[in-house]
Parts: C-alpha cells; structure tokens; sequence
C-alpha cells in the first residue's frame, strides 16, 4: 500500500469484553469484532466496506474516528497515528475527520434548531468569521434552503434530514467523511438524491470517503475500491468493477449472488451460491478461515491455517486458500 | 379459476389527535390460487396496512370500509370472533420481526401445537408431529430437536423458518408476507426467499408479498402491485412491470435505484403527501414531471395501456411519445 494514502489503518483489533449468563453463572467473555483489519484510503477515493451484521464494518468506522478507543492496531491519518493521541491534538485533526451516521431521526438533537446544529462544530473549534453566514451557505450546498435554519429537525422528512447530517459534517471543511450506513434508512426514491449530492459533494471539496454499508448495489455504485468483510476479517478488497467480475473469495461471490437485483429476466436465469446456515459467534470464531463453516470448498487446510491477504492481480487482494479467478460470468452453477 | 382472495375498494382510515389519516384509499385486488403477488411501495404508502386490515390487525383508532373474501368468507366489517376463526386457517400472516411475534417462554414446538390445535381438532401428539414435519419443510436442521427449544435460540433467519412453519401450520390458502426478509442479512434473505418458494409450489399457497426491495420482486413475484399514497398506482406481470412501467411513479422508482453502469442516478423530487389532507385527483402529481392540469381531478381507477394497468391518466400519451 503506498505511503501517500490518506488514511491507512494497520493491524486494527477491536475486542468487547461481555458477560453472558448461562443459568446463574455469568461469565467474562471477549466478542473479537475487528481481528487484524489493514486497508488505506487514497485522496478523493472512496473505498467501500460491505458486510453483514456482525462483521465488523461498523466497529472499523468509529475506532477509524476514534469514538470508540481500538484494542490495538495503529490508525494514521496523513501519517499521524491517531491512536495513544493526546486529546487536544486528536481533537485537532477531527476537524479533518467526520462522520455522518445511518439514522438521521436519532443523530440530530430535537431541541436545536437546524442552524444551531450545524454551526456547533464551528462554535466548538472557535471558528473564525460569521457562523450564521456559513449555515446558509452549508444548507444551500447540501440542497436545503438558507431558511431552513431556524426550524427544527421534526418538520424535515427523513432525506432531508439526513442533509442536514451532512452539512454538519462538512461545517469544518473536512477532508475524510466516515459514511456508516449513510441511506439505509431512506426510501430508494429519495436514497438517489443522497448519493447523488455524496457524488457532487465529492468532487467539488475533493473528499475522501469510507462508505460503510450492507446494500451493495449502493455500494457498488459510490465506491472506487470494496472490501468485504466477514466476521471481523478483511476477506477480500478489489477495484468495483473487479470485485463484481471476479470475485475470487467464496464468502463474496455468495454475498454478491444473494443480492436481488431489480430485474426479473436476469434474476431467473442467474447462477445462484446460496449459503447453509448463519455466520458463527465473534465470540468463538472458527479457527483458520473464518467463513469455512459455510464455505462449500472448505478442506483440512481452512481449519488448521488462516489465509491471510495475498495480491491475486493489481489492487486486488483475498484471503482464501482456493481463490477463483475465474469472471463469475463463466463460472458454472453450484449450490 | 376463482381468486382466492377478492377484495373490493379497501379504505382505511386513523383517527389521530392531528386529524384522520387516509391510509388506504379504495384498493381493488384479486389473488388467484398459487400465485404470488408482490406488493411494493415506500413508506406510507399504505401497503401493510391493507394485508393488517384484511387480519383483522389494526388498533381500534382505524376505521376499515370495503370487502376483502378470502376463500369464500368476508373479513372486513364482521364480528372479531369470525375474523378470528378464519386468522391462520383461510389466511395466515407473517412480519418483518420474528422475535416479537413469538412467545420467548414457550418452546417452538408447543407454539406450532397451538396453532394447529386452535384449528385443527387433532391430538397433541398427532399436532406434534406435524409441527416436526412442518419445521422440516422450512428448512430446519434437526427438527425434533429444535421444536423442544425457545425463540432465544434460534438466529434471526431460523426464527423466520419458524413464524413461516407456524403461518402455514394450517394450510391456509393465502399467506401474507410482510417485509419478511427486512431485518434479515442478504445471504439470509436468499435462504428465505427460497423457503417461501418452496413453500407456494409443495402446498400450492397463494402468497402477498409486501415489500420495498424492488430487487426481492423481481426474483419472486408473478404479478406486481405498485402502490402509492393509499391506492394502486399500476400493476402488471412483474416482467412488464420491470421492462414496460407506465406509470410515472413506477419509472421514477425504478431509475432511482444504482445500477451496474455507474450512470447518474435519477431521483423522484420531492416527497410523497401528507395523508391527513391528501391531494386532489392523482396523489403523485406534486412529484410529478409530466403532470397537467387535469391530473388535479384525474381518478383512481386503472386503466390498460400497453402491458399494464395503471391509474396514470397520461399513460397511453405518454408511452406514445416515448416511442
């Protein structure tokens, strides 16, 4: 990975100490949510990180920001590691760092007007200069109107707000947004006018963004590079295109085939890699491959050794034993 | 063939302390035997709330006019205790959350029990082993064992097997699926879909499924229903639905989603109404780019242009110029 990334986040653990209770006991247990997670994100990229509930992504944005402290693992930032940062110098560099969260019901504070909620960050850093005059044109970048400053966020439907999570996100001009699950919760008519604005936003201010999500057609549309994750592993990071073309891990052909699409010619004649059973527990995870409990090609090496990230062509990268570099086009049906 | 559930100018309305909500306003639908029929819509758009209707679901604020007949029986505007004699036998329902519709102290088997002898005048060990059989139809490893567990242990997908086990517990001629693959994970969600499948060809069950994923009905459904503000904006067979949409809502909808190519997506301006005072003549005009003046006092009933049915008065203009 090269040295002018960004951010590039190395070896990231994140482990949660948790009591469960069997009967009367209650007993210490570790959930590994991240294992050992080393991606970077290049100037005005977007790198994609899919997965499914549990895997990890979530986790990944908020020790990236450090709202939430990494068990161990370094996170740089124009290679300033973030992590053991005294806190005024990480408070510093959050101006260039942000993040805009999935649920813009519960993300905005329902007693500040709109203004007050966007022009915070710039009374936090003691910005110089007119705040309220910066509100206005924060609201005007991101498609709402000057006025609208003075409302409240319970007289905005649920796209606009997620607009005003932006502006204030972008108050203190960043340069890296963390985008975790940023229009899950929006109808997909107004969900096209988010990205949309995510897309503009971007290339006029030169953003990065670490686009975190479970749809993967949103995904697939936003992001320059994806990497898939599977309970708390990278198991795969490719350019889009390539991802989708050829998806050499087993784990990301499956997730890929399992995503409907919105066409019922090309669904009923599509290959189709369903999965048996669930994803296991973090808090015992399987030893060697993490997904060989699912996996249809699991043999005696998945268990007894973890594959680890290998480059299979430019900028492409699995962690499998058996990699398929077959395009997904010409691969046969299997189940 | 005789549709297997018939209903006729559904409207449904709430009473709040902001005014009464028009929820439902006027649907008009026919499910044939085997069929699945996929309900689509954002949100509001009063698509759950007509199936909850139909169950005999909603709370006592809602006021429910018009005729659904599932196999013969009316459901709406009948005594509760009718409603319930037909709920899991001639039309059974399931949701979104699983856990919430099971009870966490029972065990699955018991539950399944339940159901079967709420119906069904049969033994408890007879019910037993049906609610064994039924587990094993959904696709439940180790169904004798299983059936002695409690809802916490099982995982949101398996939980959704067994609400499903539990629905057609019966054999009910319609099932009604809401949003049942939601809250679900999309390797998940394939397995579910699958089930469903299954489901309707072994038993040969109607199914209504009520979704948003405009990708899950283009896997499953035969026949789509679009619906929009309360009513039916347009419906057809879900290829000519996919390929041929004539309804302005329907193509917004389907040029909002991202696709393969990259290009800019197109969304739908605006937002849809407010339901306490909705619009005049067409819901979707506001939103609209091809709407007139006459779309303001344009009516609801669909009209046939092209492939489908739509209540877009412009429709057959409209596909003329596009041509």
């Amino acid at each position: 990975m090269s040295a002018d990334q960004l951010l590039q986040v190395s070896s990231l653990v994140k482990e949660f100490k948790v009591k469960t209770v069997t009967g009367i006991r209650s007993v210490d247990q570790t959930v590994h949510a991240v294992s050992g997670v080393s991606f970077g994100v290049g100037s005005g990229e977007t790198l994609g990180l899919v997965g499914e509930s549990g895997s990890g992504k979530s986790t990944i944005g908020r020790c990236v920001l450090r709202l939430i402290e990494p068990t161990s693992g370094t996170v740089r930032f124009r290679g300033r590691d973030l992590v053991g940062m005294r806190k005024e110098e990480l408070r510093a560099l959050r101006r260039e760092m942000q993040i805009v969260f999935q649920d813009p019901y519960a993300s905005l504070d329902p007693r500040l007007t709109v203004g007050s909620a966007i022009s915070e960050p710039l009374d936090i850093h003691r910005t110089p200069g007119d705040h309220g005059a910066k509100v206005a044109e924060l609201l005007e970048l991101v498609g709402l109107s000057p006025d609208h400053a003075s409302r409240f966020p319970h007289e905005f439907s649920g796209g606009q707000r997620q607009r005003i999570g932006i502006a204030r996100a972008l108050a203190l001009r960043p340069k890296f947004l963390v985008l975790d699950e940023p229009v899950s919760a929006l109808d997909v008519s107004i969900q096209a006018g988010v990205i949309n604005l995510l897309q503009d936003l971007q290339n006029e201010m030169g953003l990065s963004y670490l686009f975190i999500a479970h749809d993967l057609s949103v995904v697939r549309h936003i992001s320059d590079r994806i990497a898939v994750m599977y309970l708390g592993k990278i198991v795969e990071v490719a350019p889009s295109e390539e991802l989708h073309a050829v998806p050499a891990h087993p784990y990301t052909e499956a997730l890929l085939s399992a995503v409907p699409e919105p066409d019922p010619v090309v669904e009923r004649q599509r290959h189709r890699m369903i999965l048996t059973g669930d994803v296991p527990s973090p808090i015992n995870p399987p030893s060697g491959c993490r997904f060989r409990t699912r996996c249809p090609k699991a043999a005696e090496i998945c268990a007894a050794e973890e594959p680890v990230l290998t480059t299979i062509s430019e900028g492409h990268e699995v962690a499998c034993h058996f990699p398929d570099s077959t395009p997904v086009s010409l691969r046969g049906t299997r189940s | 063939m005789d549709p297997v559930l018939s209903i006729k100018d559904l409207r449904v309305s709430f009473r709040t302390p902001a005014g009464t909500v028009q929820a439902v306003r006027g649907v008009s639908l026919d499910v044939q035997p085997g069929e699945l029929v996929g309900i689509v819509g954002e949100s509001g758009s009063g698509k759950s709330v007509s199936f909850l209707s139909i169950m005999g679901l909603l709370p006592d604020t809602a006021t429910v006019t018009g005729s659904a007949v599932v196999a013969g029986t009316e459901m709406i505007g009948v005594r509760a205790d009718q409603v319930r004699s037909q709920r899991g036998k001639k039309i059974a329902m399931i949701f979104q959350d699983p856990l919430s519709a099971l009870n966490p102290v029972h065990r699955i088997g018991a539950q399944i029990v339940e159901m079967i002898q709420a119906h069904q005048d049969v033994s408890r060990e007879a019910a037993h082993s049906r609610a064994v059989e039924l587990l094993d139809l959904v696709g439940l490893p180790q169904p004798d064992v299983r059936a002695k567990q409690y809802p916490h242990e099982f995982s949101g997908g398996m939980r959704q097997r067994v609400m499903i086990a539990m629905a057609i517990a019966n054999d009910p001629d319609v099932l009604i699926a809401d949003e049942p693959t939601t809250a679900l994970d999309v390797t998940v969600q394939a397995q579910i879909l699958e089930v469903i499948e299954n489901v309707r060809q072994q038993l040969r069950t109607a199914v209504v499924f009520i979704t948003h994923d405009l990708g899950v009905v283009a896997r499953i459904a035969d026949r789509v229903e679009v619906m929009y503000a309360g009513n039916t904006a347009e419906r057809g067979l879900v290829n000519d639905i996919f390929a041929a949409p004539n309804h302005p809502y329907t193509r917004g909808l389907l040029s909002s989603l991202p696709s393969a190519n990259r290009e800019r997506l197109k969304p739908i301006i605006g937002a849809p109404p407010n339901m306490i005072s909705p619009p005049s003549g067409c819901a979707f005009r506001a939103r609209c780019e091809h709407a007139t003046d006459a779309c303001a006092s344009a009516g609801t009933a669909l009209v046939r242009v092209g492939a489908t049915e739509t209540s877009c008065i412009r429709a057959s203009e409209l596909q003329g110029s596009r041509q």
